[in-house]
């Protein structure tokens, strides 16, 4: 007896198993769109920037004729903020992490404080620009300079820290700080001496890529509104500056009006894309290097 | 012996000096121990204090907006003439920009991500997807600005190259770029979710005889439907907030009109617009700003919300 008919097996799936193929192809086609667009888009960039990118550039001061209009000012301007950004951040946002996870008791006020940061980091970043301009710029009288650029970007970037840090703090295991509790530590001790080193490389890997985030960020920055000419380097955080994204920005804009605008802007956006891609190496390097599995 | 008793004496005083240290450093200790989750509590209270903060400002300022301008006028104005002698606040143009260029987006955005997150879930091996998953995450982590200036300077001509009526300034070409840019999120939640489905499901199908793709449609989508729509309305939320793709590849007419190849403003570029300048403190253009970015703070936290009731509500638990 024949319970499998090859011929009617194949006459009932074939256009099935086709029709899966074929899809398969599709579906693997829209995962490449992705690529292909990210490969074109660097492209373009890297193309519009040759012959702009060198040293006169990178090192120049800013100037209305695009011949020699360099963007050391808006680095300097960029650094300058993640000076404010960086501390900030991680002091706030470790503390944050550390209060939630190993603090506060499990109760409304914890629940109240971590629904509040997970609404946080889903607000649009133009409205912490509003924000920053009502306060910093505004209410405090600090006007747009360096200090609130960089404490609007730090509030910006906030959520995803303390979100990261907790997770980090999480993942240090129980046996670690009981054995701590056991040789007669206190809680702080405990905390300062096994957990914290234990949680730094995932803290810090999260700090890190909110940091590229904070640097790539523009909208905030337009609200506080940074002016498009800005000539003396800054050279503290009081003073007035500009940024690469916002150099990018103003660039683009007016690349209709000279169109060698356009390739400076290229040119700035192939740095500000290097300053990037070093940042988050460094991330997933301290991620392999250093991240213990427990 | 006397000698003994003489170490003795000795030995004591050096207990007695080594207990009163050790208490000394113990009452230190507890301070520090007692003063440190006070502070941290402060630290945490910051993350409350912007919340507040945001809140606060949108809503004095906005309240003092409506006093010049009554709200019936701005929800159903379809006239925005901020800067005209006799300036109107009507809002509809702006949210009519915002949910078009998001809608533009979403259709890029919706159909590539959850058929990307299809093959990566479902189709490709481990080998490829650790290849091909940190690659399409790269293009969520480039800067809004890089994407403005694609729009702007490559995307813009090439449809107009197409499609010739497409003005230098059009809500077309920044809805597909801040399509390009929500695909690796939706892809991502999308891929998570269909992760979670348990494989015994899966094999379930598969050994009744169907085929893989049957398998996806029938059994994996609908088992994993809270978590992409939940991706799907966080993408939306995305595109509402997004600003400067919008604002440099858009421009700034305030057309009401459903015309996708004419220039329209967003939210959210309105408020770079006003924001960058023209604006005195105490002028009615600049409390439009507040009324304007109340909402938009009012649509995304909307949208955030609808995603986490639906993710939490219709999860099915296996």
């Amino acid at each position: 007896m024949k319970y499998i008919d090859a011929e009617q097996v194949s006459k009932r799936m074939g256009g099935r198993i086709v029709k899966n193929n074929l899809l398969k192809a599709l579906f693997f086609l829209a995962t490449l769109f992705g690529l292909i667009v990210l490969v074109v888009l660097i492209y373009r960039v890297v193309a519009d920037s040759v012959g702009w990118i060198d040293w006169d550039f990178i090192t120049g001061r800013l100037s209305t004729s695009a011949e020699r209009a360099g963007i050391m000012g808006a680095i300097l301007g960029t650094v300058w903020m993640m000076a404010v950004v960086a501390p900030v951040t991680l002091l706030l946002g470790i503390g944050t992490a550390i209060y939630l996870e190993l603090y506060a008791k499990k109760g409304k006020l914890q629940a109240i404080i971590q629904t509040n940061i997970s609404n946080l980091a889903g607000v649009p970043s133009i409205v912490y620009g509003i924000l920053g301009l009502t306060i910093f710029v505004r209410a405090m009288d600090m006007g747009n300079i360096i200090l609130a650029g960089g404490l609007t970007l730090s509030l910006l970037i906030l959520p995803i820290v303390i979100v990261a840090a907790q997770e980090a703090i999480r993942s240090v295991p129980q046996y670690l700080s009981e054995a701590s509790y056991g040789m007669g530590a206190t809680k702080w001790q405990t905390i300062k001496n096994i957990i914290l080193p234990a949680a730094l490389p995932g803290i810090l890997t999260g700090a890190i890529l909110a940091l590229s985030r904070a640097i790539g960020e523009t909208a905030p920055l337009t609200v506080i509104g940074i002016p498009a000419l800005i000539i003396p380097f800054p050279e503290g955080i009081f003073d007035k500056f500009t940024a690469l994204p916002m150099q990018i920005y103003y660039w683009t804009l007016d690349s209709s009006l000279v169109a060698e605008y356009a390739s400076l802007a290229a040119a700035t956006i192939v740095v500000l894309l290097i300053l990037l891609f070093v940042l988050n190496s460094a991330a997933i390097f301290i991620r392999n290097k250093f991240q213990q599995r427990f | 012996m006397a000698a003994n008793s003489e170490l003795n004496k000795n030995n004591a005083v050096d207990v007695k000096g080594m207990i009163q240290k050790n208490k000394q450093s113990k009452s230190i200790s507890n301070v520090i121990e007692k003063i440190i989750p006070f502070l941290l509590f402060l630290f945490a209270i910051i993350s409350i204090l912007t919340t507040v903060g945001i809140v606060a400002t949108l809503l004095t300022e906005t309240i003092e907006f409506f006093k010049r301008v009554p709200i019936g006028e701005f929800f159903t104005g379809t006239v925005l003439k901020p800067l005209s002698q006799n300036p109107e606040f009507g809002v509809l143009p702006l949210i009519n920009g915002t949910i078009i260029s998001s809608l533009i987006a979403m259709l890029v955005a919706g159909p590539i991500g959850i058929m990307a997150a299809i093959y990566l879930s479902e189709y490709a091996s481990d080998k490829v997807r650790r290849v091909l998953k940190p690659m399409l995450e790269i293009l969520a982590g480039i800067p809004t600005i890089v994407y403005g200036f694609f729009a702007f300077t490559f995307v813009t001509p090439l449809i107009r190259s197409i499609w010739p009526e497409v003005e230098a300034t059009n809500i077309l070409s920044p809805g597909i770029v801040m399509g390009i840019m929500i695909i690796p999120m939706i892809a991502s939640l999308s891929e998570d979710a269909m992760n979670s489905v348990p494989n015994s499901m899966r094999e379930g199908a598969l050994a009744l005889g169907a085929t893989k793709l049957e398998t996806t449609f029938k059994v994996v989508i609908p088992a994993a439907l809270s978590g992409i729509i939940a991706s799907f309305v966080l993408g939306i939320s995305r595109a509402i907030g997004e600003t400067m793709i919008v604002t440099i590849a858009s421009g700034s007419s305030k057309n009401f009109t459903f015309d996708i190849t004419e220039s329209m403003q967003t939210m959210t570029a309105y408020i770079v617009e006003v924001s960058g300048g023209e604006a005195a403190a105490g002028s009615t253009i600049y409390y439009s700003l507040y009324a304007v970015a109340m909402t938009l703070f009012v649509f995304t936290l909307m949208m955030n919300l609808l995603a986490r009731y639906v993710s939490r509500k219709f999860r099915e638990e296996y």
